[in-house]
């Protein structure tokens, strides 16, 4: 595939695209005080990874793309929902310790 | 010439970057989960503009909806909490900004030099596409040459699940919410037809996009909507049946590569003959252990029996 | 056949359209039931006319039937979730505008 420097491509447009929403991530889970938002700001990242390696394995309009980084992102997917459960698990665990109803 | 699917490619891109701003800006906890929510099908679509219709499809499932189930539950629970204040613009917030910046510069200078479009693996999977036993290529690198991931991918769900299992411990005391006649109606009609997309996402992933989990991801949606409709509630006594739904789909793919491998064969070499239908056995058992898990992660604690004391509570 | 082609397009720009309206009503109209009333029925007839373009251009049976279980489902859950919205918001107790209340429908 010949890409034309002057003409923006479906592929460096959503590449961008991760970069940023990777980057705006970064910076929520660094310095966000709430617990819930910064779990959201993670999931961010993540995406925006997926984002990287789905535009790595795109080949160009009407090609086949590259199945492997395909399969590496919906297992991501599946490990991000996973740690996900657990982290709100541990959030809604420390505001019943926090309420004392512990129950 | 420009083509308009550009147009629409810079509208989306701009919006996906645009809300996942507001995911972290939004006061409002509710409107924070509803602008994820709209995040990820955006995303998904983007997916669908780049080729990747599996991984938009896993992604609504999965990464939107069932995500957006359980932010929904833990925001239910925290009913009553106010959100911290809104980001003050201190001397360590504007380093860590300007580091972010930084790295995002980085990464879009790497973006930008590196070759798009290079040739990667899907040379290689094509070729063996045959011998693997499905049509479909992301099935075949699921669980076929690349099974191991996807063996450990599903012993992570069942690590996930004994750690929710662990953490939040007791009964659910929260009150049911009444959903109404409306839903229950909805749900009546909605659950037949989810079984049959369910069941046919995991049959048709050997020849197109779909798979186990996709199709694992609308089966927990059923588990989902029995435990809001209260139509199942999970008692002490199904915790047995439970354990075994969750670790069946790792039992048996582990017990198929070990079998396998018997005959001199690597772990995850399946017998040509064979491919096919051992690969469709372990999506449709694997399918039920995600679904398990999901619905069970959604549901949250371990159910334990009721002491009198709490039963009268 | 062109003919086929031209319709589809109409239909497609049509809903279009009605989404667009359904979003304006979102983001314009003052209180959860009117903008309620705004996006089901706008969203409703603009998905509907947005899958029977497709149907006409689909190549086979099969994907019709698709299109149709597609717009099945989302129509019925749409319809599922407004009333849903709506009974949460008048069990919270939130006002109809003086202008737009229905009161004969308040128990």
């Amino acid at each position: 595939m010949n890409l034309d420097a002057t003409m923006p491509d479906t592929g460096v447009i959503f590449g961008l695209a991760g970069i940023l929403v990777f980057g705006i991530g970064l910076f929520g889970a660094l310095s966000l005080r709430d617990s819930l938002r910064r779990v959201l700001a993670l999931k961010l990242c993540g995406v925006g990874a997926s984002f990287i390696l789905i535009v790595a394995a795109w080949r160009g309009p009407g090609l086949a793309a590259d199945p492997v980084p395909h399969a590496l992102v919906i297992t991501g997917i599946v490990v991000m929902v996973s740690a996900t459960a657990v982290a709100l698990a541990l959030i809604r665990r420390i505001h019943s310790l926090e309420n004392g109803r512990d129950d | 010439m420009i083509d308009v699917l550009i147009i629409f490619d810079l509208v989306l891109a701009l919006a996906i970057i645009a809300i996942a701003a507001g995911v972290l800006v939004l006061r409002d906890a509710f409107a924070m989960i509803v602008c994820f929510v709209v995040f990820g099908l955006l995303s998904a679509l983007a997916w669908v503009r780049l080729a990747a219709p599996d991984v938009a499809l896993a992604e609504a499932a999965i990464g939107t909806g069932v995500t957006g189930a359980l932010l929904l539950k833990t925001l239910a629970h925290l009913r009553g909490r106010t959100l911290s204040a809104p980001l003050r613009m201190d001397g360590p917030v504007l380093a860590n900004a300007s580091l972010c910046a930084l790295a995002t510069l980085a990464g879009i200078g790497a973006l930008l030099a590196t070759p798009i479009g290079g040739p990667g693996l899907e040379g290689l999977v094509a070729q063996n596409l045959l011998a693997s036993g499905v049509e479909h290529p992301v099935t075949a690198v699921l669980l076929n040459y690349r099974a191991f991931d996807t063996l450990m991918e599903v012993v992570v769900l069942l690590v996930a699940i004994i750690a929710v299992w662990s953490v939040e411990r007791g009964v659910t005391r929260a009150p049911a919410p009444v959903m109404g006649e409306v839903y229950a109606g909805f749900a009546r009609l909605i659950l037949p037809a989810a079984v049959i997309v369910g069941v046919y996402l995991l049959w048709v992933g050997a020849i197109a996009p779909g798979g186990a989990f996709q199709g694992g991801a609308v089966l927990a949606a059923i588990g989902l909507i029995l435990l809001i409709t209260r139509a199942y509630t999970p008692l002490p006594a199904h915790r047995g049946a439970a354990r075994i739904a969750f670790v069946i789909g790792t039992a048996l793919f582990a017990a198929v590569a070990l079998f396998v491998a018997q005959g001199g064969r690597a772990t995850f070499e399946y017998p040509a003959a064979y491919a096919k239908s051992l690969i469709l056995i372990i999506e449709a058992v694997v399918t039920i252990s995600i679904a398990a898990t999901l619905a069970a992660l959604f549901h949250g604690r371990e159910p334990v029996a009721v002491t009198v004391r709490e039963a009268r509570a | 056949m062109i003919i086929f082609e031209l319709v589809a397009a109409l239909a497609i720009m049509a809903g279009a359209g009605f989404f667009i309206a359904g979003t304006v009503g979102l983001v314009r109209f003052p209180d959860t039931f009117c903008r309620l009333h705004a996006l089901t029925k706008a969203d409703g007839l603009g998905l509907a006319l947005i899958c029977l373009g497709a149907a006409l251009l689909a190549g086979s049976a099969g994907e019709i039937a698709r299109l149709v279980l597609i717009w099945l489902l989302v129509a019925l859950s749409a319809a599922t979730c407004a009333h849903l919205v709506a009974r949460h918001a008048r069990a919270d107790g939130q006002a109809h505008r003086e202008d737009t209340s229905q009161r004969e429908t308040r128990r």
